[in-house]
């Protein structure tokens, strides 16, 4: 099977840069282990339905507890979190966390020192589009996972447009994965 | 011809006489003896002369840049690939690529709204004449051209006076667009000095443009109790020929009405209008109705309703001859911005015209004297409406049935849509026979037909929305009070000292375009969170009409149920885009009439007391045009923070504080020289946000100033705890930053506020007399 790098909104093209595709959830594994200082953002659109009953919100939250990848929400979206028995690393906004992820002096949310991975999930296409290259022009020393189930072509590794039942098992694989290397 | 006055600055004259320095002379200039205000630092500023103070902003609120793509094409040295450090063949590296189309998008916004102003005044001077004077505001307004008088250091009393400021305008726009060209400017942060005065000089541009209209056309002069108008898809009468007009730029407008008027036609034809054309018709006369925002202009002009569309300037879509085509309606282009392809005939007779637009000889025609547009409009569409008979292409519910079948659920229509709408699910709904989801997703709908464009079957989706949605669509009938203009002086008086002092707890600008990601119904609930609450809600242009488009349980929209008047628990509507003058002429008022700080070209003293001390946020909740960003340039440079809704992120450049690096908020303490921290208030110049839920917090945290006293630092930050409990669930964590001493903590949350506090270790500051210009300070250490 070929898979093509194509962005989902068809005219957010990147340029010469593109993201690597996910074409196996190991990757992501592998990033993450690889990773010192890991972090997780997590847009509004997480708490929007997406397969019935699945949110993307559970799948982040048992993300960020198998590996211990602290986890920041933006939007209004930390409640949703809380009612999960869940406590987030940070809440702030998608800006606000790009902004300090873009500053090669910010010591993190813990002031343990400087991220070198972080994925993202649940913005607006478009927003996580700019964000991430954002990230990718200005800050050189990190790398960055689109883990929604569109192409986000600025991201340093991005999932290529997958079905939400495909999305739903690479997740499941990257949880477990995750939990074992723990 | 027209003429105007000259203006003459000599530094330095060798004559038979001797040499003479500092001459100046004027002819037919406005040279006002009566005004004992003298001439402030900065008359005219050129684009480096509020360089220092653009620094110091952009230190504050650094630029966090967001670029669409890695390369850059401007030139034929590139295409470049400017990713991560790389450079251009120019050496332009990224983050000045993306200042510099930050720039470019201003320089468009601005040009539009001074080349609009240009056209307005130099269009009612040869009708109305020079001397025509100009009055915003009757007895009610001294100071009636707040941004002329701070910036170029005028008080203009005739239409005439305007020319100096339109001269400055366009010669800062020249020098400004040139700064732009390859090879020129290559520092990021100048190119973003520039794009702040760019936004100035569009502010001021937008005053002379509504000043004009508003003196010489009659519109309510700054009223709180203008009329409330007709507005809505469902009011227009479909038994009458009727008229829909699009756009900005009011003259052509003016003459259909004038011509209806002058041939006693009234009443039996309908004049509608999209967009700011609309606002500003219905300014003039009554006579005028509002079909909705710019989003509305493919599903009226689609229902064939219109029988004759008049376009003038500015966020027109570009295929309106097109689409008006199909529905066997004319159109009259009416601007030389906005030809349309057509044949100029403003020099034909007006019976050849008429003749061949109602014989269907030609699709429309290119008419540039507004005077003509009105005779030729208005007498061609009493003989086309007829024959059209509300012609319309809008497919029968069978028929979509039918063609829904051809769907191969590809998903190119939702993958082309700016909201991601579930179209091809919709769709396949549609082919089963329930119409249902297509209504709902004209609810969150654009009105781009992107998603048609996609579609490899050709299937016309926003015609089926339509007729989905055509309930609701023609049940729209709504009330909105008509733009007021300008805010009274003695409004300002009264609500001066409470908002300075906290006590009104913010002014919210509703303002710009229609490009929302989901329902305008989240504008509506933003406007009245904060009207309830009772900040002042002003409000222009496409949003203004959004804010009207909700009716509560009794029927009654947000303008039946909060009062025009600028105070605490207002709605006002202040008009137009180029009324978004008089929200930024209100902050400057405050420091004139409020805190007696003079006005006259007096431009960084009065920002730096805007930034300090006047608590008011700007929010764009669908800002698409390079329009929006001129204004909020302008807001920014003055000191006014702005919030874009998600969309806006694609404007690719935010200006973001950092509120966990205490050292980027200190400011002096006028009295004594010292510097104190004033807390991130406000935290940032320019951001994005993803929800209402989101804007609201942000709103009610952005009005927060270093100068609110205690008693109003408790109530804005009453505000900003209770909505952040409510909508995010929980305290916030960043309320130490904003308590300086314990007499701020709102009393019904003390015991849970102080807590906070102690697990932060806070420490109580003074309260300054806050200002970022270290000339401001009264007294030095060691006077
Ligand atoms: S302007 Fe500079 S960066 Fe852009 S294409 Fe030309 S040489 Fe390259
Ligand atoms: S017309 Fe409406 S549904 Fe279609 S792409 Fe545009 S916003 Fe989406
Ligand atoms: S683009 Fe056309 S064919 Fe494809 S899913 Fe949408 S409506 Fe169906």
């Amino acid at each position: 099977m070929t898979v093509k790098a194509e962005p989902w909104q068809k005219a957010e093209i990147a340029g010469p840069k593109k993201a690597l595709l996910i074409m196996k959830p190991e990757v992501v594994v592998a990033m993450a282990k690889k990773a010192n200082r890991p972090i997780l953002v997590v847009g509004h659109q997480a708490v929007e339905d997406y397969s019935n009953d699945v949110k993307m919100i559970d799948y982040a939250i048992r993300i960020s507890n198998a590996a211990g990848i602290p986890m920041v929400v933006t939007a209004h979206i930390a409640n949703e979190c809380l009612k999960r028995g869940f406590s987030p690393a940070g809440s702030m906004s998608a800006m606000e966390i790009g902004n300090r992820l873009n500053d090669p002096q910010w010591r993190g949310l813990d002031g343990g020192g400087t991220y070198d991975l972080a994925m993202f999930m649940g913005l607006p296409y478009y927003m996580q589009f700019v964000i991430l290259s954002g990230l990718k022009h200005f800050s050189p020393n990190l790398k960055t996972i689109s883990l929604d189930r569109f192409y986000n072509p600025h991201a340093t590794w991005s999932f290529p447009n997958i079905s939400v039942k495909d999305w739903n098992e690479n997740f499941e694989i990257i949880i477990d994965k995750l939990k074992g290397e723990k | 011809m027209l003429t105007k006055g000259m203006n003459m600055k000599v530094k330095e004259m060798k004559t038979n006489l001797g040499i003479i320095k500092g001459l100046e002379l004027s002819f037919d200039k406005v040279i006002d003896e009566t005004w004992e205000e003298p001439m402030g630092p900065t008359p005219y500023p050129s684009i480096t002369d509020l360089r220092e103070w653009d620094m110091k902003l952009l230190n504050k609120f650094k630029p966090f840049y967001l670029p669409y793509c890695d390369v850059c094409c401007l030139c034929t040295f590139g295409k470049c690939d400017l990713t991560g450090d790389k450079r251009g063949a120019c050496g332009l590296n990224m983050a000045a690529q993306q200042s510099r189309i930050v720039l470019l998008a201003c320089c468009i916004g601005a040009s539009t709204h001074i080349a609009h102003a240009r056209h307005l005044v130099e269009h009612l001077i040869e009708k109305y004449g020079r001397n025509s004077p100009l009055d915003v505001g009757g007895l009610n307004i001294d100071l009636e051209a707040p941004i002329t008088r701070l910036v170029c250091g005028i008080k203009p009393k005739k239409l005439k006076d305007l020319e100096d400021a339109l001269d400055y305008c366009e010669r800062q726009l020249t020098t400004l667009l040139s700064a732009t060209h390859t090879g020129q400017e290559g520092s990021n942060l100048d190119f973003e000095s520039k794009v702040l005065h760019a936004g100035m000089i569009d502010h001021l541009g937008l005053e002379i443009a509504d000043m004009a209209q508003i003196s010489v056309l009659g519109y309510p002069k700054a009223d709180p109790e203008a009329p409330l108008t007709d507005l809505g898809f469902g009011i227009t009468d479909v038994s009458k020929p009727t008229i829909l007009v699009i756009g900005h730029n009011v003259p052509s407008s003016v003459g259909i009405i004038d011509y209806i008027t002058d041939k006693g036609l009234s009443g039996k034809i309908e004049v509608v209008g999209i967009c700011c054309t609309a606002h500003d018709a219905t300014r003039y006369s009554s006579m005028a109705k509002i079909i909705g925002p710019i989003s509305w202009q493919l599903r009226f002009i689609r229902s064939g309703l219109a029988d004759l569309i008049v376009v003038d300037e500015q966020c027109i879509r570009a295929d309106t001859l097109v689409e008006a085509q199909k529905v066997k309606t004319p159109v009259i282009a009416s601007s030389p911005q906005n030809c349309l392809g057509l044949q100029n005939k403003t020099k034909i007779s007006s019976k050849a015209v008429i003749s061949d637009l109602t014989e269907g000889k030609i699709p429309g025609a290119l008419i540039l004297d507004p005077d003509k547009v009105g005779e030729v409009a208005v007498e061609t569409v009493m003989t086309v409406a007829p024959k059209r008979n509300k012609y319309k292409i809008i497919p029968e519910i069978e028929k979509i049935v039918e063609t829904t079948q051809a769907c191969t659920e590809c998903n190119e229509c939702v993958r082309a849509c700016p909201n991601n709408q579930p179209i091809s699910k919709a769709v396949k709904e549609a082919a089963k026979g329930d119409l249902n989801p297509l209504a709902e997703i004209l609810e969150s709908c654009v009105g781009c037909a992107r998603c048609e464009s996609a579609c490899p079957n050709d299937l016309p989706l926003h015609s089926f929305m339509v007729r989905a949605g055509e309930k609701e669509l023609l049940g729209e009938k709504f009330k909105m009070r008509i733009g007021r203009g300008a805010i009274q002086d003695v409004e300002i008086r009264e609500v001066g000292g409470p908002i300075v002092l906290g006590d009104i707890p913010g002014v919210v600008a509703l303002v710009g375009c229609s490009n929302y990601p989901h329902s305008g119904k989240e504008l509506v609930e933003i406007a009245e969170e904060f009207a309830k609450r009772r900040f002042i809600v002003v409000t222009s242009g496409c949003s203004a009409m959004t804010l009207a488009m909700e009716k509560d349980d009794e029927g009654k929209t947000l303008y039946e149920k909060y009062p025009g008047n600028f105070d605490a628990g207002g709605i006002v509507n202040v008009g137009s885009c180029v009324a978004n003058a008089h929200i930024a002429g209100a902050a400057i008022k405050i420091a004139n009439i409020f805190a007696k700080r003079n006005l006259r070209a007096n431009y960084e003293e009065i920002a730096d007391y805007i930034l300090n001390r006047v608590g008011a946020v700007g929010v764009a909740w669908g800002a698409y045009s390079q329009k929006a960003a001129s204004i909020a340039s302008g807001c920014w440079r003055l000191g006014v923070p702005v919030i874009v809704g998600p969309h806006g992120a694609k404007y690719r450049r935010m200006l973001l504080g950092r509120k966990d690096k205490t050292e980027d908020w200190y400011v002096y303490d006028a009295r004594t020289g010292d510097k104190i921290y004033g807390g991130p208030a406000p935290e940032h110049l320019f951001t994005t946000v993803e929800t209402k839920e989101e804007a609201i917090v942000l709103i009610a945290k952005l009005v927060m100033r270093p100068n609110d006293t205690s008693k109003g630092r408790a109530i804005k930050l009453t505000h900003y705890i209770d909505l952040h409990k409510r909508l995010y669930g929980s305290m916030p964590d960043d309320i130490h930053l904003f308590v300086r001493h314990k007499a701020d903590i709102p009393i019904t949350m003390k015991d849970e506020i102080l807590k906070v506090l102690e697990e932060r270790k806070w420490k109580e500051t003074r309260i300054p007399d806050p200002t970022l210009l270290p000339r401001m300070i009264r007294k030095k250490k060691g006077d």
